[in-house]
């Protein structure tokens, strides 16, 4: 038997695509034909590697390889419909020169799916199946909608900048700024789709919010702007508790229940200094208000020690420039542990009242731990049961369980 | 995710439009799929004219000519593929020649819910 090399075509397809992707889009400037052609790049891969071996540069190999084949199945299409060569119509071949031009190339791709020609949400569908390669079907999961609506918004969201003849190219700096909110909402929503994935066995997909990371630091590089540098800090500093957010058999650990010796210095320091240079900037932001409390909770030596009067009135500046139900909820929280349970109960009721949120798990959730302070056993084992039966994420669904097991024990 | 794409069109017509596919364009289609190792299965259909229709009612079975039912459009081939997700089936679909003339319906396979026990399936097999 020839010796074969055993790969595992898997991890190098979760490793590569979102690259290979964004630079034959680029390259291609249709994403139905780029996706063809990175089937077509792992599928000769999946011959290929185990008999040669791993290419030097596997990424720009697919590249190369999908632009090949997009080009052939191009040429076979105009055999048969009689349009222009492809290589006559401008679409040169290159070869492909260096790995930074293909990772800016993701970069240049969250741009053009945050195309100001698109809806907010056809821009959230598209970049996270084109971006974070989530599939139509996850999408619709998150977004409680039909798969089909889903596979239809992504259709049209394509169509359109293929009519439109968006370039993809990263925007001229006039056309950033009014793009940036876009796609650092974007940017962000990979990050914690990473760090909490809505569905899906393990609780996490690390490379998710890496690529994440990766894509705040060069659009802070390309850009001066103090969000961004906000939402950096915020990512590094979450992302700096990873390890200890899961236990050794997969479930997670809460916040205040982490081992603070595995919080990671080096990303802690380094968000702290992000968050120094934005706020130095004047104009505080969202993100850089999330990024100024989580920094609060890197700062404190235990849980018992958190400055939870800093983390109340961050939350009383947030709450005015971004007044949505979840930071509302988390102000709460942070209210509830600075004033004691009985405050943040008026405000968890507050939010009940105005019937937002009453479906999302986390709400029912604050309300157990409040209840559960307050002595109440009977109203915080109803309220963890209806989180309970809420909660979808099969970790955070057994972290409850082991909750309401604990309390009616003890 | 499997996924099967139904190609319909009016037969009477397929072949003879503007932009009817030759039936090299569909084979090379077809192999382009199989190339990128999507593909599971993919055939065209001999006319309707040619069905047999089969139903089982109360053990004693009843055979007609004809399709199960007369519809403007008719059933003229399938593609069953394995995707990502419903939007890289919807790809694949986009892409068959006879889209340009026809219909195609793209349904997500399900998964039969198999009873656990292995004696029941034995059963099955005992009877087939």
């Amino acid at each position: 038997m020839p010796q074969q090399l055993s790969i595992d075509m898997e991890v190098l397809y979760r490793q590569h695509s979102r690259r290979v992707l964004a630079s034959l889009v680029r390259r291609l400037r249709d994403f139905d034909l780029a996706e063809e052609a990175m089937h077509e790049a792992f599928a000769i891969a999946l011959v290929k590697w185990p008999q040669q071996g791993l290419p030097d540069h596997p990424t720009a190999w697919l590249v190369t390889t999908g632009y090949r084949r997009a080009i052939d199945r191009l040429r076979r299409q105009a055999r048969f419909d009689h349009s222009p060569d492809p290589l006559e119509d401008g679409l040169e071949a290159e070869l492909v020169d260096a790995d930074r031009a293909i990772e800016d190339d993701e970069l240049r791709l969250i741009f053009t799916c945050c195309h100001p020609e698109l809806a907010f949400a056809s821009r959230l569908a598209l970049t996270l199946r084109e971006v974070c390669s989530l599939t139509t079907e996850e999408i619709a999961r998150a977004f409680l909608l039909k798969p089909t609506a889903v596979a239809q918004r992504i259709v049209r969201a394509k169509a359109r900048l293929r009519d439109r003849q968006v370039a993809f190219e990263a925007p001229e700096a006039s056309e950033l700024a009014e793009r940036l909110e876009a796609v650092l909402h974007v940017i962000y929503l990979m990050f914690t789709e990473g760090y909490s994935a809505t569905s899906g066995e393990t609780a996490t997909r690390a490379e998710l919010s890496s690529e994440a990371i990766r894509l705040g630091r060069r659009v802070c590089e390309l850009i001066a702007d103090a969000e961004c540098l906000g939402l950096l800090a915020l990512m590094l500093l979450q992302e700096s508790r990873r390890g200890a957010r899961t236990a050794g058999d997969g479930q997670l650990v809460l916040l205040v229940d982490q081992d603070r010796q595995q919080w990671d210095l080096p990303l802690i320091r380094e968000g702290q200094r992000c968050l120094s240079r934005a706020l130095e900037m004047g104009e505080v932001g969202a993100f850089t208000l999330q990024a100024a409390i989580a920094s609060e909770h890197a700062r404190a030596v235990s849980a018992e020690q958190t400055r939870w009067d800093r983390i109340a009135s961050l939350y009383d500046v947030l709450v005015d420039v971004s007044p949505t139900p979840v930071v509302k909820l988390n102000r709460a929280v942070a209210i509830s542990m600075h004033q004691g349970a009985e405050a943040g109960m008026m405000l968890i009721d507050e939010l009940l009242e105005s019937g937002s949120l009453d479906n999302y798990h986390r709400l029912h959730v604050a309300r157990a731990e409040m209840h559960h302070r307050l002595g109440q056993r009977q109203l915080a084992a109803d309220a963890w049961h209806r989180a309970l039966a809420l909660a979808s994420q099969p970790r955070e669904r057994e972290l409850l369980q082991r909750r309401i097991d604990e309390i009616s024990q003890g | 995710m499997k996924y099967l794409c139904l190609v319909y069109g009016d037969e009477t017509l397929m072949h003879s439009l503007p932009e009817s596919p030759v039936d090299d364009e569909c084979h090379a289609y077809g192999n382009s799929v199989a190339d990128s190792g999507r593909l599971v299965a993919a055939e065209a259909l001999e006319s309707v004219a040619t069905a047999l229709t089969v139903r089982v009612r109360q053990g004693s079975h009843t055979v007609t000519e004809g399709p199960f039912a007369e519809t403007h459009e008719q059933l003229l081939g399938f593609y069953l593929v394995e995707a990502r997700d419903l939007n890289e089936a919807v790809t694949i679909a986009s892409g068959i020649p006879a889209a340009r003339v026809g219909s195609v319906e793209v349904r997500p396979v399900r998964e039969l819910q198999l009873s656990e026990s292995p004696e029941s399936a034995d059963a099955v097999t005992a009877n087939s």
